[in-house]
């Protein structure tokens, strides 16, 4: 039992990271119908800027979040506008390998310049351990966690309060008819990739802090994750990804723990698979049919 | 016993009831219009006697070659094989193909050879069966004046020899009974005329029997036999043409209840 | 021109550019021009010819995307190769090669009967998903040698042979697109629920697509291991998958002459990027997106070069010139 707790609360803020990058992934599919694949190593960014503030700016844990989020809002706007608007009226699957060749670009361009070698991220928190019984908490997944959750508190806030918020939810319901109604459509949509994208690079510092180390192909396991993260909860819907999300890190953390953590990912994609195969809209999902 | 004979047919999308309880018979060779107001579910119930749609509650029985079964809930691809075919309202051609292979796709379930080996080896049977294919499908196309085009691709056709070739696709099926959703939607009265004219003469060269969305009241008056008129989901009436221009109710439906 | 004709002589021209290219590289191998680091070239082609046919098949022709069509080749490449480690006999790799085939067809038909009702990026994501599940399993099995792979495996392929294979594929696959069973197939890319009114049984075709597919990546990847004598898992990953679909993509979707141009020029790029390794790496994701943004259809579009289509051309605008 104390096994199993410890698992959940291993679980809990890994999900918490797969939740945080599932974000962008629904709220990008959600308003252009995308899978963006790079969103990922936009996650990678944002944990290389991080890593940037911490040790060459000297900054500690919270400035790093804010100047990653900050500029990994300005990548994913300009990704979007460089790659992917020209591309809005497109058949699917342009967009969709375009994204995949954004991802590779991030990646490699990446690789090029920084090496593929794996860096060790400083520690800007103290490692405090904490037990609850016989549980042990660290302060990193204190930390993880309270962000996550202020993140999505905050969110939600912008999504369902404010002006643009209200925008967002307009075109992902119907684009002509929101952009008929007065709605900048493109404005909206490069907030919704400044937004997902910010959510992302506070990801990657906090796998940083978390894992303690990264690479520039860190990105590719965690973003199909996330994204498999945002299926399972219905993909558009944005309760749904942090629900997907947590329990994706649950079920991958009590797989490691119980069964074999070789085939931890290969459980993640049959759970992929088998959630679009019986519930292609997902936990949170509506079923919807092609008119004929 | 009827061709067609539809009982208690209803389909529901959740809480609305798009198609409910409607009853229909159609005899051979007969050419049945089905009209109504916008939304009144004709599309639907071309969906369900197809196979799109599968229905909620009821039975749809086929009589053909003198055998009766219940066909309600097969797969279209079955249905098509049971010898219904049809057209759909929003043109549904396979764009980027030739004419001709339109036509050819719709023969698919009458073909004379097997995948492997004679479709991967081109056989001599695939010749033969391809050379018989090409042949008839001419000849269906003649029908329409089609076949001078039969190298273009559907796309490029005009809007009214896009419905056109629609009817010639379905009739490659050979089908018993062909269903027409609004044929003539989008034509002007003389191209109507020449429709009209071509249907009735395609049910006599090909004894099929035709059952017939439209909203163009001329060729339903013209050509149709009987008419049944839909409102909200449900069998307002039924009746030759006569006595569906003077049912108090269908006017009531077309015109609005003056209150 | 009726269609006898029309055959006879598509017959002729296929046949004398296939034969041509089988006499004259294996010329130029004789003759020591072509020695064995273009071969590895050329055999490349010859490789991703056969993976990308397969895919285009499933992708271009009937409209399923698929981005899994790695673990159909990996599937391939270890039985081919499990077969030849046993025993180094020519009849073992003639076994490998048709049991690999065979057995990507039926992972194919297993795989698909489930996904294929997917549609778009949700069915692209489940046979991604399933590929991932394959290229664990092969870094986790003993049998598949585990993370290291499995080695030394024995080489018998050399130039004839690959043409062989890659021609023989080419025709199976133009015929069949050439029938009323691949008719069928595209009438699925082009409208599903027209298709299936028309009497088409559009699952039955897909997995048929997809078995198909599969069932020559399995044959590529057979080719693969005994190409190259090494595998390892890590090979199979998304970006193999990715690399067949770039083929399929440049070369454009439903185009098998532009398959073949779209293999022998990707390969020639990667041949001349070698020094720049890294690099080559971002000048690949930036020829991905620029292909996208300003030529999605491909070099060929869903158009097929040859040599009829030029004198046809040819032939229409000479009498207008009188």
């Amino acid at each position: 039992m104390d096994q199993f707790l410890q698992q959940v609360v291993n679980g809990l803020s890994l999900g918490s990271i797969y939740a945080l990058i599932a974000l962008g992934y629904t709220m990008v599919y959600g308003i252009i119908k995308l899978i963006n694949f790079a969103h990922g190593d936009i996650y990678m960014l944002g944990a290389y800027i991080g890593f940037a503030v911490v040790t060459i700016g000297g900054l500690g844990f919270f400035p790093a979040l804010i100047i990653a989020m900050v500029l990994c809002a300005v990548i994913g706007i300009v990704t979007e506008r460089i790659a992917y608007k020209p591309l809005r009226n497109s058949p699917r699957i342009t967009l969709l390998i375009t994204a995949i060749g954004v991802s590779f670009f991030m990646e490699y361009i990446m690789v090029y310049f920084v090496g593929a070698n794996v860096r060790a991220f400083p520690d800007v928190l103290p490692k405090t351990q904490y037990r609850l019984g016989s549980i042990v908490i660290n302060l990193q997944q204190i930390v993880i966690i309270l962000t996550t959750i202020a993140l999505m508190v905050l969110l939600q806030f912008i999504v369902h309060k404010t002006k643009i918020g209200k925008a967002m939810r307009a075109v992902s319901a119907d684009r002509d008819a929101a952009e008929l109604m007065g709605v900048k459509v493109d404005r909206t949509i490069s907030a919704t990739f400044a937004i997902g994208s910010a959510l992302a690079g506070a990801g990657g510092v906090l796998v940083g802090i978390f894992y303690n180390s990264i690479n520039p192909l860190m990105g590719m396991m965690p973003g199909l994750k996330a994204f498999v993260a945002a299926v399972f909860g219905g993909i558009g819907i944005i309760p749904g990804a942090m629900i997907g999300g947590v329990s994706i890190g649950v079920i991958e953390t009590m797989v490691s723990g119980y069964g074999s953590s070789m085939y931890k990912d290969a459980v993640v994609f049959a759970i992929l698979i088998l959630v679009l195969i019986f519930k292609p809209s997902g936990l949170l999902g509506k079923n919807t049919r092609e008119k004929v | 016993m009827a061709l067609l004979t539809v009982k208690n047919l209803t389909k529901s999308f959740g809480g609305l009831t798009a198609v409910s309880d409607v009853n229909m018979k159609i005899d051979e060779g007969e050419l049945v219009g089905l009209i109504g107001p916008n939304g009144a579910g004709k599309t639907t119930l071309f969906n369900l006697l197809t196979g799109v749609y599968e229905p909620t509650h009821g039975e749809v029985i086929l009589n053909t070659h003198g055998k009766e079964r219940q066909i309600q809930g097969k797969k279209p691809y079955n249905i098509c094989g049971e010898g219904i075919a049809r057209t759909f309202q929003n043109i549904r051609l396979f764009k980027e193909l030739s004419v001709l292979d339109n036509v050819r796709i719709a023969m698919h379930q009458r073909v004379g050879y097997t995948m492997f080996p004679d479709a991967f080896l081109h056989t001599p049977k695939y010749v033969r069966e391809e050379e018989r294919m090409i042949k008839e499908a001419e000849e269906l196309l003649d029908i329409f004046e089609l076949s001078h085009k039969k190298n273009e691709k559907a796309k490029n056709l005009p809007y009214g020899e896009q419905r056109h070739l629609e009817i010639v696709r379905a009739m490659a099926t050979k089908p018993d009974l062909l269903l027409l959703d609004e044929p003539a939607a989008g034509m002007n009265p003389n191209e109507t005329a020449v429709l009209t004219s071509t249907i009735a003469q395609l049910r006599r060269d090909f004894g099929l029997t035709i059952l017939l969305i439209e909203h163009d009241m001329s060729l339903v008056m013209n050509v149709c036999e009987r008419i049944y008129v839909l409102n909200y989901g449900q069998m307002l009436a039924h009746g030759t043409p006569e006595e569906i221009q003077n049912n108090k109710q269908v006017i009531e439906a077309y015109l609005g209840e003056e209150r | 021109m009726d269609l006898k004709q029309q055959r006879r002589r598509n017959t002729v021209i296929t046949l004398v550019l296939a034969l041509g290219s089988l006499v004259i590289i294996q010329a130029l191998i004789m003759a020591k021009v072509i020695r064995s680091y273009q071969m590895v070239t050329i055999s490349t082609i010859c490789i991703n010819i056969i993976l990308a046919a397969g895919l285009n098949l499933v992708t271009g022709f009937t409209g399923q995307f698929s981005l899994g069509h790695a673990g159909f080749m990996a599937i391939g490449a270890y039985a081919c190769a499990i077969f030849t480690l046993r025993d180094g006999s020519l009849v073992s790799f003639a076994l490998g090669v048709i049991a690999g085939a065979v057995l990507a067809a039926i992972c194919g038909i297993l795989i698909g009967i489930p996904t294929l009702r997917l549609k778009g990026d949700y069915l692209a994501i489940a046979t991604l998903g399933f590929a991932e599940i394959i290229r664990i399993f092969a870094q986790n099995l003993t049998i598949t040698g585990g993370a290291a792979g499995l080695s030394n495996i024995p080489k018998f392929t050399n130039w004839p042979m690959l043409w062989a294979f890659t021609v023989i594929t080419l025709l199976l696959i133009v015929a069949f697109i050439h029938s009323s069973h691949g008719r069928a197939c595209i009438a699925i890319r082009e409208d599903e629920i027209a298709a299936e009114s028309m009497g088409i049984n559009t699952t039955k075709y897909k997995v048929m697509a997809f078995a198909i597919g599969a069932f020559f990546a399995g044959i590529g990847g057979a080719l693969y291991a005994s190409t190259f004598y090494i595998l390892k898992p890590t090979t199979f990953g998304f970006m193999k998958s990715i690399d067949i679909l770039m083929v399929v993509v440049l070369g454009g979707m439903g185009s098998m002459t532009g398959t073949v141009i779209a293999a022998a020029v990707l390969a020639i790029i990667t041949m001349l990027l070698q020094s720049f390794s890294e690099l080559r790496m971002v000048l690949y994701a930036v020829m991905l997106v620029a292909i996208m943004l300003f030529r999605p259809q491909g070099l060929m579009g869903d158009r097929e070069l040859g040599v009829p289509e030029f004198l046809k051309k040819r032939l229409k605008k000479a009498p207008k010139a009188e």
